[in-house]
């Protein structure tokens, strides 16, 4: 009754969504106003008929109601109650049910948060985001069906994957996909704006806190899902360049270009081409990405099940959505005029720059992702693109934007000097190229890019702290004055510098674990010990578990430095009886210079327990940056000159506004 | 100039849909195999570090078994791991494996911490042999004969349902050759 109940509210919703979109058309050639009425009511309604739609597929999981083919596919009385919910977007239907509930949660916060937007530009907006909606939502009714019906209902479900029961993995869709749909609202109100024929810096100030939004929930999203591959698979990495991983760096990549534009756009009315068309490209990448795990056109750790048919669906739904927005890019683009016009040393060119680079670096990874597809299919020969490729093409491509990191946050609008910039940033470049040499002299000669990652960091670090010190006029004069200077810059700016400190952090972090890391593999029996990078790691113990749906094996080791004991290490081998499978929880001790990181398996008569150990240098302070960068994009989002969403026409962006570089 | 230039990316995302359209009709895991209804190649594989018995031709000559490419560098082959292992319990059908492309130790220490699933293990370490099995990526699957014919080639993670629906039935259908 309940499955049935949701599969119709389901049904409601896809009407409602198709009706929105095609009465808005109709009501806006016919300019009745009425229409502007009924595209808010009809957002609120999709969201309110998925959310209770979503209600009751969580509420089968809950009650574990196995006559329902997703419930009884992915669960099991055994589970705990809280992944019993989390399964439910831990398959392929409830998950895509989640993207529909996400996608008419964004339009439901636009019915309120955009009141203020022109009434013609925010109704084309709904149009197309109920568009977007009604096609998913037909994706879903008609090939990934969430309630199906399964008689005989059997008397248990079959488990989720234990590999899937994890904080880490059960929080990081949600966070995912909040941010590929976010860039859902930057996409409708681009086609709008193309349709509607304007596009300025208004349209840029209104459409800035939603990218910004949804770049931050994709930041916060990759992190967790480079964390979940860290602690929970166990084979000692955060990225493997895997196509889904790069599926979602790509709307990353493309939505940090876009972001960096909008700013542009919004302070100097120029790169408007450019801005419109990153804010299509970060949606499409986004949407390439959901085709690539749903059609099983990429076997991956982390596809659901291969099903070329949904995959055909879902290639039309792309075809019609980036095909036509693209398309209507094409014929209004050459109506972009910029207004701004602005020199080669300025900050306008090195945010051009800097979309320049990302969107290479995005088609790098697209390339990455694609072509050892495309060789197989038109020929018999195989290559694999791995982490030599991007090592060699991706990391210096982004090593190189990154050292324009500081410059571009001081190098004034319009026209810059060259020398007033390197006044204030040569004790970076000081403080860079000592953080080089020591780098390169102390951890390990061999390793030139582990200097290089240390100079660039230091680089990006100690700039842009220069930078707000500039902006405050810290000890140039009174400190009293300074904090009052720091205190009316805008939120925006301490966005941009918090989440620049976060990228900071993050290279130097990505530097230790990739460079520095040690590893080292020996069969242990209690009371053995190795040593690895100045620890001595010693087995203490081994003791069995029982929990309700594993059982354990969990070896307590003990790490000493100098002869003294530091830390204590749990590591644990689980094995999940009714899916047969085994897992590894790593045992990692998070310390601030880095991370000691053990694995146990299964015994051999013997010889003891195969125990795997790595140290890695500054794992914890890849979390610490990519929350910072976050931090940075939600300062940003809160920056009350972009809150009032042009309530304020008065207030015209071109104009130099305060935080323009002194 | 702009006027064209404003196309590319339509005409890029259009080359790209092409693209996917004609991958999504070749199923990536439905790759003929130029072995099948041939003889295996003749090999002879040594074994992995730890075990004593390596995995030759030979081995798999008289009855139905599945052939397996693994590596414990291998996401995929980890999810497809715990079926292996329902498999090897439920003793319907012995499956031999051949390590891939690993370090010395590695597949050793991957089995030792999941499982072993395999009655005979070889180790292909160079990858020399994975060219003449024409493997395009692990875990790669091949169901063999009687008379040591490769008869069908799995490509990617053996679910339950491809378990279920493909490669159960043809093995009791070998069996009845």
């Amino acid at each position: 009754m309940i499955a049935e109940l949701g599969h119709f509210l389901l049904i409601l919703a896809f009407c409602v969504a198709v009706l929105q979109s095609g009465l808005t058309i109709a009501g806006l050639r016919a300019n009745d106003p009425a229409i502007f009425g009924f595209a808010r009511a009809g957002a609120l309604a999709q969201f309110g008929l998925i959310l209770v739609s979503f209600g009751c597929l969580t509420w089968l999981f809950a009650v574990s109601d196995f006559s329902v083919l997703v419930v009884a596919d992915n669960s099991h009385t055994d589970k705990p109650f809280l992944y019993k919910l989390t399964g439910v977007w831990g398959n392929h239907e409830g998950s895509m049910l989640l993207w529909c509930l996400i996608l008419t949660a964004y339009t439901a916060v636009l019915a309120y948060a955009g009141k203020a937007v022109a009434p013609k530009l925010i109704t084309l907006t709904f149009a197309v985001q109920s568009a977007i909606t009604a096609a998913f939502t037909a994706f879903l009714l008609f090939t990934s069906n969430p309630f199906a019906r399964l008689w005989p209902a059997p008397l248990n479900g079959n488990d989720l994957n234990p590999l899937l029961q994890d904080p880490g993995l059960a929080s990081h869709p949600p966070m995912l996909y909040a941010g590929y749909v976010g860039f859902s609202i930057t996409f409708s109100f681009a086609v709008a704006a193309l349709i509607e024929g304007r596009v300025d810096a208004r349209w840029a100030r209104i459409v800035r806190p939603w990218a910004l939004a949804a770049w931050t929930f994709l930041t916060i999203g990759i992190a967790l899902g480079a964390s979940w591959a860290y602690y929970e698979l166990g084979w000692g990495g955060w990225w493997a360049w895997d196509p889904v991983e790069n599926a979602s760096l790509m709307p990353w990549l493309a939505g940090t270009a876009f972001i960096h534009s909008l700013r542009v756009m919004e302070k100097r009315d120029t790169l408007k081409a450019w801005t419109v068309l990153l804010a299509l490209m970060s949606f499409s990448l986004s949407l390439v990405g959901t085709f690539l795990v749903r059609s099983g056109i990429i076997t991956s750790v982390h596809a659901f099940a291969v099903d070329p048919e949904r995959g055909v669906f879902i290639l039309l739904i792309l075809l019609v959505l980036i095909g036509g927005a693209l398309f209507l890019f094409g014929l209004r683009a050459a109506t972009l005029k910029p207004t701004g016009v602005f020199s080669p040393v300025s900050r306008e060119s090195s945010l051009l720059i800097n979309n320049i680079v990302f969107s290479v670096a995005c088609a790098v990874v697209l390339f990455g992702t694609f072509y050892p597809l495309f060789v197989t299919t038109v020929s018999d020969e195989t290559l694999t693109i791995g982490a030599p490729f991007y090592n060699a093409v991706f990391n210096p491509l982004m090593g190189a934007l990154f050292v324009l990191v500081p410059i571009s946050g001081l190098i004034a609008w319009k026209r810059g000097k060259l020398d007033r910039i390197w006044q204030t940033l040569w004790p970076a470049l000081a403080a860079s190229a000592a953080a080089l040499v020591i780098a390169f002299w102390l951890a390990d000669r061999e390793k030139l890019a582990g200097a290089l990652g240390t100079g660039l960091a230091v680089w990006v670090g100690v700039g842009v702290l220069l930078d707000l010190k500039s902006r405050i006029k810290l000890f140039e004069i009174d400190f009293s004055a300074s904090m009052a200077r720091a205190r009316n810059l805008p939120l925006g700016i301490w966005g941009m510098i918090v989440a620049h400190l976060g990228l900071a952090v993050a290279i130097i972090a990505i530097t230790g674990v990739s460079a520095w890391k040690h590893e080292t593999r020996a069969f242990m029996a209690e009371g053995d010990s190795v040593a690895l990078g100045g620890y001595v790691i010693t087995l203490t113990e081994v003791n069995q578990a029982r929990e309700a749906n594993y059982i354990a094996e969990i070896g307590r080791f003990e790490a000493s430095r100098n002869g003294e004991v530091v830390t204590d290490i749990m590591s644990e081998s689980r094995f999940y009886p009714v899916r047969g499978m085994g897992t590894t929880e790593a045992g990692i001790v998070g310390r601030i210079q880095g991370d000691l990181y053990v694995t146990i398996g299964e015994r051999v008569e013997g010889r003891g327990w195969p125990v795997h150990i790595y140290i890695y240098p500054l794992a914890i302070w890849l979390w610490i940056g990519s929350v910072i960068l976050a931090l940075g994009g939600l300062l940003s989002i809160l920056d009350r000159g972009r809150r009032s969403l042009g309530r304020n026409p008065a207030k015209t962006p071109v104009t130099t506004a305060p935080e323009a570089a002194e | 100039m702009s006027r064209f230039l404003v196309f590319a990316p339509l005409a890029l995302f259009l080359a790209l849909a092409g693209y996917f359209a004609v991958g999504l009709r070749e199923d990536p895991t439905d790759i003929p195999s130029q072995l099948i209804d041939a003889p295996l190649p003749e090999f002879d594989l040594p074994p992995i570090q730890g075990f004593d018995e390596g995995l030759s031709s030979a081995d798999l000559a008289g009855e139905v078994v599945l052939l397996n490419y693994f590596g414990s560098w291998c996401p995929p082959c980890l999810v497809e791991h715990p079926m292996l292992m329902q498999i090897a319990r439920s003793g319907e059908v012995p499956i031999y494996g051949i390590d891939w492309r690993d370090p010395p130790g590695a597949g050793t220490a991957w089995l030792q911490r999941h499982g072993n699933p395999y009655t005979r293990i070889g180790d292909d370490a160079s990858g020399r042999l994975a060219i003449e099995f024409g493997i395009t990526g692990a875990p790669e699957t091949f169901v063999i004969d009687r008379q040591g014919r490769v008869r069908y080639r799995h490509v990617g993670v053996i679910t339950q349902d491809v378990w279920r629906e493909t490669l159960r039935p043809m093995i009791e259908a070998l069996r009845e050759e």
